[in-house]
């Protein structure tokens, strides 16, 4: 049964009429339009909200270049032999059905005062609300000898698809017992357990191809999200095969160079077979282009996912800094839904409810071996606030950890639902 | 009502294991029924059977060999039972086992939120403790009901609750994340068309850590008596 929103959104105008923010209607003439910018976690899962529980009364644009969009949750799972890339790929036909107006094209201007958004293409696209849910881009110089010219020798297979596959294709072809290094990025940066979550299936996919093989992970940081549990898993899988050099040891002095193969960690230099280099991460360019950032990131008010910088834009998922939550594909879909309710209360009326949040990340250690960190969140004035949280605990059954891996493929089934419908 | 017609021919195979037996004119029992009591463990979550069993979030098991798929009246079957049942299907042994073995593989929308048994001896364990529910003509035997006591005491005023089912529609923006708002299950249980009540009772059983999941513990642990309510109403109308 389908519930009638429309008689919802009726009586929902008065109430926030009387409750909310000034009541924006607009400015152009016919729908008020919202033009949505990157079709990823954030940014398809807004459109699609927006697009849904409109009903149409809202004009939803969404501007994504790739016409299949492969997730970068489960891009690990790939690598260790777990998943198929083609089941990680996702494409926009049910974001059209559900009447989203899908543009594959790159944004690449935003004037703030005419409320425009220019495309590659040549398209200005007139807005009422902007939501930019960009992604990650990479910070320049961040690691020395590396740059975006030299992601083909040194993948860092952090945005989903080609890169991916490219890496798992050099470190299928390492010579046996060759080494693998991965340079780790400091924080804060997309999915903090995805690289130790990529080590391990990297480990796992050796253990099976070339058991002699090394593993070094040269990493900026002193701890790292899950590490007791990542450790533990390693150890019990892995005896032996990796090398975490964290900051204690000099593992944020890092050079590499690409044609050589070499890694140089505090001075020590190493020849190496395959290198996965996730250098320092910031919002994707578009933020920087609109003026929204604040630093690398651009700051917004929990209560709606709008930037500090324009009341306008919306900022979602890893581009965004908000307080607590962590830069992570359930948390942009979490802070869509409440960005897609406040778009519409400002342009329809409907009814705000106080924003609320929640995310949980889930990691394969080795097979049957999944472990969980989660927590939900409040919007405060100053952040978005963590209320409560849990994680994994070392020593949980075979069981638990085979059930918690289940729940992670039940997870990625719902989310990308949610997602692309 | 030719179902039944055909579903009691099945019956009367149904009674048999090894094919090889029906000719030899002697059936092999089903299983161990009193293993099969234990292994119903999977099941009771959902499933009621035996003297006074009610439809709850699955329907009751009653009679259920020989029944028609989908065929209980006031019970809301998924799209892929009430298909099925109108193909013909009747629940007869062998379409129990492979359903047992794995429901999305026999009814690929099926709502039934289950893995499956890969074992056989766990399969043919608990065909033959439901077989005793299902004597033809379908005379229940005065076992106690599996119907348990709800796992937490709830005040009347609690269970009488009338949620809001457009306040749930919003709520349920962060279950869907997870649970599939088409109640499609593959791997995380499938919420939609619950009874309330038992909506209800399982997310006060997680907000008071009687249920073990830490996701929905922290989850439900947030929620107030009025939003759970709504989530049920919401949750229960959908399909
Ligand atoms: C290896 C790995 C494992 C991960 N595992 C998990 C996990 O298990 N669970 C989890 O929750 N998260 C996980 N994540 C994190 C998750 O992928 C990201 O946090 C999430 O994708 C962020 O969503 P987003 O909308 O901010 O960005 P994205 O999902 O990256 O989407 C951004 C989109 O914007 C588009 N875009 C960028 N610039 C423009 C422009 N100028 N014009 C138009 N379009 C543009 C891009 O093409 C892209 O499709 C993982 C990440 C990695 C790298």
């Amino acid at each position: 049964m389908k519930l009638d929103r429309r008689a919802f959104i009726g009586t929902g105008a008065a109430a926030a009429a009387a409750l909310s923010a000034p009541h924006v209607r607009a400015a152009s003439h016919g729908k008020p339009k919202v033009v949505v910018v990157g079709g990823g976690a954030g940014g398809a899962t807004a459109a699609r909200y927006i697009a849904k529980d409109s009903n149409g009364e809202i004009d939803v644009t969404l501007v994504e270049p790739t016409r299949m969009y492969y997730t970068c949750f489960f891009s690990n799972l790939y690598i260790g032999g777990f998943r198929e890339l083609s089941s990680i790929g996702h494409s926009y036909g049910g974001l059209a059905k559900q009447g989203v107006n899908v543009v594959h094209d790159w944004a690449v201007g935003i004037d703030r005062d005419a409320k425009t958004v220019t495309l590659a293409g040549g398209a200005v696209l007139p807005y009422d609300k902007l939501v930019l849910s960009p992604g990650i881009d990479f910070v320049d110089g961040a690691v020395p000898g590396w740059s975006v010219a030299a992601q083909n020798k040194m993948p860092h297979a952090y945005k989903a698809g080609s890169q991916t596959e490219l890496l798992k294709a050099q470190i299928e072809s390492m010579p046996a017992g060759g080494t693998f290094a991965m340079v780790a990025p400091p924080n804060p940066f997309r999915c903090p357990p995805g690289p130790y979550e990529r080590v391990s299936m990297v480990a796992h996919l050796l253990k099976n191809i070339n058991p002699t093989a090394k593993i070094i992970v040269a990493d900026p940081k002193p701890k790292f999200s899950k590490m007791a549990l990542f450790q533990d898993g390693w150890s019990r899988h892995y005896d032996g095969m990796i090398d975490w050099i964290g900051q204690d040891f000099g593992g944020d002095k890092v050079e590499v160079n690409a044609d050589e193969m070499t890694v140089s960690i505090d001075g020590e230099v190493t020849k190496v077979d395959a290198c996965n280099v996730i250098p320092a991460m910031k919002a994707g360019k578009i933020c920087d282009m609109a003026g929204i950032t604040d630093g690398r990131w651009a700051p917004v008010d929990g209560h709606s996912m709008v930037s500090k910088m324009d009341e306008n834009i919306h900022v979602l998922g890893d581009s965004c800094s908000q307080g607590d939550m962590p830069k992570s594909g359930f948390s942009a879909n979490s802070q869509a839904k409440v960005c897609a309710m406040a778009v519409r209360g400002a342009l329809t009326g409907s009814k705000v409810f106080p924003a609320k949040f929640s995310n949980t990340c889930w990691s394969l250690l080795d097979t049957d071996d999944g472990v969980k960190v989660g927590a939900t969140y409040k919007a405060t004035d100053e952040k978005i606030a963590k209320v409560d949280g849990f994680i994994s605990q070392v020593g949980e059954d075979d069981a638990l950890r085979k059930q918690t891996f289940e729940e992670s493929v039940g997870w990625y089934a719902g989310i990308t639902a949610d997602m692309f419908g | 009502m030719s179902g039944r017609v055909l579903g009691a021919a099945a019956l009367a195979l149904g009674v048999a294991v090894a094919a090889p037996a029906w000719g030899e004119g002697h059936a092999e029992p089903i299983g161990d029924a009193e293993a099969g009591a234990e292994v119903f463990d999977y099941c009771v979550g959902c499933h009621e059977v035996g003297a006074g069993a009610e439809n709850g979030i699955g329907p009751h098991l009653n009679g259920i060999f020989g029944r028609t798929a989908g065929s209980i009246e006031n019970y809301k079957y998924s799209k892929g039972l009430t298909r099925e049942g109108k193909l013909g299907m009747v629940w007869d042994l062998e379409h129990l086992d492979a359903y047992l073995t794995n429901p999305k593989a026999l009814v690929s929308d099926t709502r039934m939120s289950f893995d499956g048994l890969d074992d056989k001896t766990e399969r043919d364990d608990v065909l033959a403790y439901l077989r005793q529910f299902s004597d033809n003509p379908q005379n229940i035997p005065e076992a106690a009901p599996t119907a348990r006591p709800p796992e937490v005491e709830l005040p009347p005023e609690i269970l009488a609750m009338v949620g809001d089912p457009d306040y749930g529609e919003y709520l349920s923006n962060e279950c869907t994340t997870c649970h599939q708002a088409d109640g499609d299950y593959d791997g995380i249980p499938g919420i939609v068309s619950w009874p309330e009540e038992d909506f209800v009772i399982a997310m006060h059983a997680y907000k008071r850590k009687i249920r073990p999941h830490p996701v929905m513990q922290m989850m439900a642990g947030r929620l107030t008596d009025e939003e759970i309510a709504a989530l049920a109403a919401y949750f229960g109308k959908l399909e």
